[in-house]
């Protein structure tokens, strides 16, 4: 038992060392001075306090995006609408950062709750299909992404957009508005004390809390939990909303703490990283702060390295997705584990 | 030495997760015999003969097939050498014709296209030459299990099999369908075949085979001369120990009525009247044993009552109360139990603890939870202390359901649907797959309830576990109740058989007794 | 309302239709063919995408739109292999892996369009080729309908031929046996000796091809030039398609069409000055809607048993 679990460990981390071989591969092949651009890559990102202070910032949306799936992985569901959420959130969200005049505290948190509710209402549109109905979540939701970001357009177009800059962003939001940063020299603001606050409380309601244990038995074996007495449809629901609502919060804060005004004009990406975030953390809520930073160091060093050496940033997709590929392959390294688990039973 | 047509040698078969199915085991056969495999349980037969039939690699071991060194990388291979097996449970494409299943894989072609007139001339062909009669063209989901049966059998000869491996046939049949297939098998082992019949029904065994090995917990206990040995013989060889599995039967206490079902009717999805009519109930402290070859409506009845499809017609009451407004989950309030038939399916959720497992029909009782968390360590004792009770193998509460072997995992199951005192308990197949050791155990629960004043369904198409457990039995056929028994004594299993087939009919008033 | 009408009842908006179900053809048949043989490959977007670069990319290079069609079927299915490897061979679960796919195509092909082309937008620099046009010529006069039917990119009608070769494969050769036995009970077609994993992989392979066709068309026919997640959502499309059409290549194809209605009208009515951000999501509206009203209507078939 205890080895099968060491075991996906050491899979984890050889995945991420070999992804890491693959970025030499191709900073290698494509970079004019390949050793340079290694070193970048790898120890540039630790190299002074405001990369460092990148490292974090990325990181911020990253771990939001990344509970978020874990919590939907963790009832086997497989909804890719996070993207959407993190768009349309920071959308309506900006609204309530650009107008109302709330005090300091309050202008934020205002921000955020309501990001995080229309987070939660977006997502009960999948979610009540599936729960409902047996819609397949993972198209349901993809359709969505796309019909936010149009709805999210329309309102930067035809409401929030400063007339007086060239380029399509929004008004600036106030001033009180934006998360407070809290180390000074660096942009790492607030939002990073929320996620990790964010990750521990999943982290209590997953693994805690009686509807955890709902959503976690549900994930498993959902006629199991039929069987049993719990409304499955109501926990399909429940974990829509949940990750609605962090993907929500998660949106809204990036805009407001990073960005001082609405500045997406395409989907940031954020659902995918999120797929990967949550595997590499193995649904684990705490795993995901940890795995959050890894992407996100990786992001910094190849953004670094994009920048010395005109390789695209996009390399860190080609990353990605091996890392996801080997992660979940079940036969990777398998005669090893197999041999391993022969000795286990021989002792 | 002799000379074997097959020989297999100090087999052995390590799981990926660290289970020794096989060790050590050793099998022969000779041309044209019947073989008869037995053992309980998880003693290692189907193991054995996965290997054989090319399905699993062996740890180590060797085959020798005609004196040859054979070793089967797929199930390919081994038909390409004369072996074929009929699996226990039927391997058949539902959607397609028995003439397109039996052709699978070695289709017969008109230009790219299949040859469906020349693949249903062969089924006829073949159906004709081994007299096993089939309906070439029927679709394979509308026939009986016997039938299905025959198809499989078919499919094997078809590929050329010498050596025909049947996996525990009988399982599915009736008393009387299992003469006809024995009549069949005879009528093989004549024209030449070779038949490995897995069996764990020792007087079955005696009947049919030539020679026996025995099997117990992964080795081979012995081979014998079928006529060489007594049943009594037997049975020891496949326990070890003389185990005492009888149950101590108190007299019947009956009590309020429990389960009530109604003037029941359903039709399924494809318009066929699945229950027609359906009425019984069971008082409390009785065992009401439903017998019946599967595919008969027991499954629909259960899914009624326990709200998995809608009831339309008739009524149905738990424990006093009507289900037809309720959910699973307002039923699962009372105090209800209910081991499903499929175990991996319904039962558990394999990736997670006994502990969590346990508690899935109470998590949110005071017992376990304060409205919002759940109390752990109250779950991790009640959890311990159901381990020790059920005796189950493992290495604490904390193990994965899904690594326990099948017998431990339904224990889990029954443990949890048994601990909170039930007034009303439906058991479906409750021992199907599990070892002697383990069906004992559970069967003691069982009377136990009972004794404490339980309302028990058994639906079970194991017959000697009808007859042991049941204070009255049922017997189902085609969506109805054909006979009624208001005891058990002076019962046996072929006289069940003759309802089970349909060939026999009790008087109506005899079955309207069934309503208590 | 009236120039609506005016916009929806001319042959060029038929023609349209057609131009538009084109890729959703491919991509829907790549679904039922991967799918009804147990492994639903959520990938296609991804494989269309990469076909899409690789079409853009080696016609410019080979300067023939022959041999970027070519590479662009060679690349789909290669990343079909690929899918197929992990998947089935190293036991990735399908959707993860389908995520992957996906994830390395949308990133990948901007990587590599940035090498080539010093862009992340499109390729517009490389001039690269078109797949031609076919004039088809006793139709090609016939009043109203002509224009319609003829006139189209050749792979406007290797689609219709897709179709008709899947339903073919599928109903009527030993391979469409095998792969229907493989997904409605692969220990069935494993006990005759038909290997699983193989079959499989022909699934994925020939899913793959389908996504070639289809991607290839976006870059060489649709338009003539690569840009950025081009494929924009027609695979997910294509898989909503599949499952309310039942899986059936025929019925697949009708439901195709309606999305491809959905995806004309949004081009169209673009030009009577409603707001462009709303319109262009009109395909995906109608897929949500047709989604869930298929979802609904099943659950009451499945309610009233």
């Amino acid at each position: 038992m205890s080895r099968e679990r060491s075991f996906n460990m050491i899979r984890t981390v050889v995945s991420m060392l070999v992804a890491i071989l693959v970025a030499f591969v191709i900073i290698l092949l494509v970079s004019d001075q390949p050793v340079e651009s290694i070193k970048i890559f790898l120890v540039m990102p630790f190299s002074s306090g405001s990369y460092l202070g990148n490292i974090v910032e990325t990181a911020v949306p990253l771990i939001f995006s990344g509970l978020a799936m874990a919590v939907m992985f963790k009832a086997n569901l497989f909804n890719l609408g996070g993207e959407g959420i993190f768009f349309i959130a920071g959308a309506v969200g900006s609204f309530v950062a650009i107008w109302p005049k709330f005090p300091s505290v309050l202008a934020p948190l205002a921000a955020i709750v309501v990001g995080a509710l229309v987070g939660m209402v977006v997502m009960m549109v999948p979610g009540g299909l599936k729960a409902k109905y047996g819609a397949n979540e993972m198209v349901t939701s993809l359709m969505m992404n796309n019909i936010l970001l149009g709805v999210g357009l329309y309102l930067l177009n035809n409401a929030l957009r400063d007339p007086t800059v060239a380029s399509l962003v929004s008004y600036k939001y106030r001033k009180k508005a934006l998360l407070a940063t809290i180390v000074p020299g660096t942009r790492i603001h607030a939002g990073f004390l929320i996620a990790i606050a964010c990750a521990v409380l999943v982290y209590l309601f997953m693994y805690k809390s009686k509807w955890g244990y709902e959503i976690r038995m549900t994930g498993n074996n959902a006629k199991f939990a039929s069987y049993s007495g719990i409304n499955v449809a109501k926990v399909i629901l429940v974990v829509h909303m949940v990750a609605g609502a962090i993907a929500g919060a998660g949106g809204i804060i990036e805009c407001i703490g990073l960005h001082k005004r609405f500045e997406w004009t395409a989907l940031p990406g954020y659902g995918f990283d999120g797929a990967m975030i949550a595997m590499l953390a193995g649904n684990n809520p705490l795993g995901v702060i940890g795995a959050a930073f890894f992407v996100s160091y990786l992001r910094v060093g190849a953004d670094l390295v994009n920048r010395s050496s005109d390789i695209p940033t996009e390399m860190i997709a080609i990353l990605q997705s091996i890392i996801i590929l080997l992660i979940s392959a079940e036969r990777f390294l398998h005669k090893y584990k197999q041999r391993w688990i022969e000795k286990g039973e021989k002792k | 030495m002799e000379n074997y047509l097959l020989e297999m040698k100090d087999i052995s078969k390590i799981y990926g997760n660290g289970i020794v199915a096989n060790e050590i085991v050793n099998f022969n056969l000779k041309k044209g015999e019947v073989h008869a495999l037995v053992g309980e349980n998880g003693a290692g037969k189907s193991t054995l003969m996965k290997i054989l039939f090319g399905m699993e690699a062996p740890s180590s071991g060797t085959i020798t097939l005609r004196g040859e060194p054979v070793r089967f990388s797929s199930s390919k291979d081994a038909i390409a050498h004369g072996i074929g097996m009929v699996h226990q449970h039927f391997m058949l494409v539902e959607s397609f014709t028995a003439a397109q299943n039996i052709i699978l894989g070695m289709e017969p072609k008109k230009g790219f296209s299949v040859n469906e007139e020349e693949a249903v001339r062969f089924t006829e062909e073949i159906s004709k030459k081994y007299n096993l009669e089939v309906d070439a063209k029927a679709v394979t989901r509308t026939l009986p299990v016997g039938i299905k049966q025959k198809i499989e059998i078919l499919k094997a000869l078809a590929r050329g099999a010498e050596i025909l491996i049947l996996d525990e046939p009988t399982a599915v049949l009736t008393p009387q369908e299992t003469d006809q297939l024995f009549e069949e098998l005879t009528n093989l082992k004549e024209q030449g075949h070779t038949i490995v019949f897995i069996s764990h029904k020792i007087p079955e065994i005696k009947k049919i085979s030539d020679r026996i090995t025995v099997m117990r917990a992964g080795k081979t206990v012995g081979c014998r001369n079928t006529a060489d040995v007594t049943e009594k013989e037997i049975s020891s060889m496949i326990m070890g120990c003389e185990m005492d599995t009888t149950i101590t039967r108190t007299p019947c206490k009956k009590g309020e009525v429990g389960i009530a079902v109604d003037k029941v009717s359903y039709t399924d999805k494809n318009g066929v009247e699945v229950l027609k009519d359906f009425s019984f109930s069971v008082r409390q402290g009785m065992v009401f044993g439903i017998a019946g070859v599967q595919g008969n409506g027991q499954v629909e009845l259960i899914d009624l009552m326990t709200k998995k499809r809608s009831l339309k017609n008739g009524d149905i009451r738990l424990g006093g109360a009507s289900i037809e407004k309720m959910k699973i989950q307002d039923i699962r309030k009372t105090q209800f139990g209910y081991v499903p038939e499929d175990r991996i399916e319904q039962g558990i959720a394999g990736h997670e603890s006994i502990e969590e497992n346990m508690i899935s029909n109470r998590y949110s009782t005071k017992e376990f939870c304060n409205k919002i968390l759940l109390n752990y360590k109250k779950i991790a004792e009640f959890a311990k202390k159901n381990i020790e009770s059920y005796e189950i193998r493992c290495s604490g509460g904390r193990h994965p359901v899904g690594m326990l072997s099948g017998g431990n995992m339904q224990k889990v199951v029954v443990a949890r649907e048994c601990s909170h005192e039930p007034k009303v308990l439906i058991a479906e197949q409750p021992t199907r797959g599990v070892d002697v050791g383990a069906a004992h155990i559970i069967h003691k629960k069982i009377m136990e309830l009972r004794d404490d004043g339980c309302a028990v369904l058994l639906v079970s198409a194991d017959l000697s576990e009808v007859l042991k457990l049941s204070d009255v039995v049922a017997v189902m056929y085609e969506g109805e109740i054909v006979a009624f028994f208001d005891q058990t004594e002076g019962l046996n299993e072929e006289k069940l058989g003759l309802f089970m087939l349909g060939l026999e009919r009790h008087e109506e008033e005899q079955i309207r007794r069934a309503v208590q | 309302m009236n120039a609506f009408m005016r916009l929806i009842f001319t042959s060029d908006f038929f023609y349209s239709i057609f131009r538009v179900t084109t890729p959703l053809l491919f991509a829907s048949m790549g679904a039922v063919l991967s799918d009804i043989a147990g492994v639903p490959n959520i990938a296609l977007e991804g494989m269309m995408l990469i076909a899409a670069f690789a079409g853009m990319y080696f016609s410019y290079v080979f300067g023939s739109a022959f041999l970027g069609l070519l590479c662009a079927i060679l690349f789909a299915v290669a990343a079909a292999g690929v899918m197929a490897f992990f998947t089935l061979y190293y036991k990735t679960n399908i959707i993860l892996g389908g995520i992957a796919i996906n994830s390395l195509a949308s990133g990948g092909t901007v990587f590599f369009l940035y090498l080539a082309a010093h862009d992340k937008g499109t390729s517009v620099s490389l001039p690269s080729k078109v797949l031609p046009n076919i004039n088809i010529p006793i139709i090609g006069d016939i009043p109203i309908i002509g224009p319609v039917i003829s006139g189209h990119n050749v792979l406007t009608y290797v689609a219709v031929i897709a179709v008709i070769f899947t339903w073919y494969l599928l109903k009527k050769t030993p391979l469409g046996y095998h792969l229907r036995a493989v997904g409605e009970k692969k220990e069935a077609a494993d006990s005759v000796g038909i290997s699983v994993i193989k079959t499989q992989t022909i699934a994925l392979l020939l899913s793959g091809l389908m996504c070639g066709f289809g991607g290839a068309f976006m870059s060489m026919g649709y338009v003539s030039w690569f840009s950025r997640d081009m494929v924009s959502g027609r695979g997910w499309i294509a898989l909503a398609a599949e499952a309310m059409g039942m899986q059936h290549p025929l019925g697949t194809a009708a439901t195709s069409l309606l999305f491809g209605v959905a995806d004309a009208l949004s081009n169209a009515v673009a030009t009577l000055g409603w707001p462009s951000d709303l319109v262009k999501t009109i395909p995906y509206c109608a897929t949500l809607a047709g989604l869930a009203i298929f979802s609904v209507r099943a659950y009451k078939k499945s309610k009233n048993v």
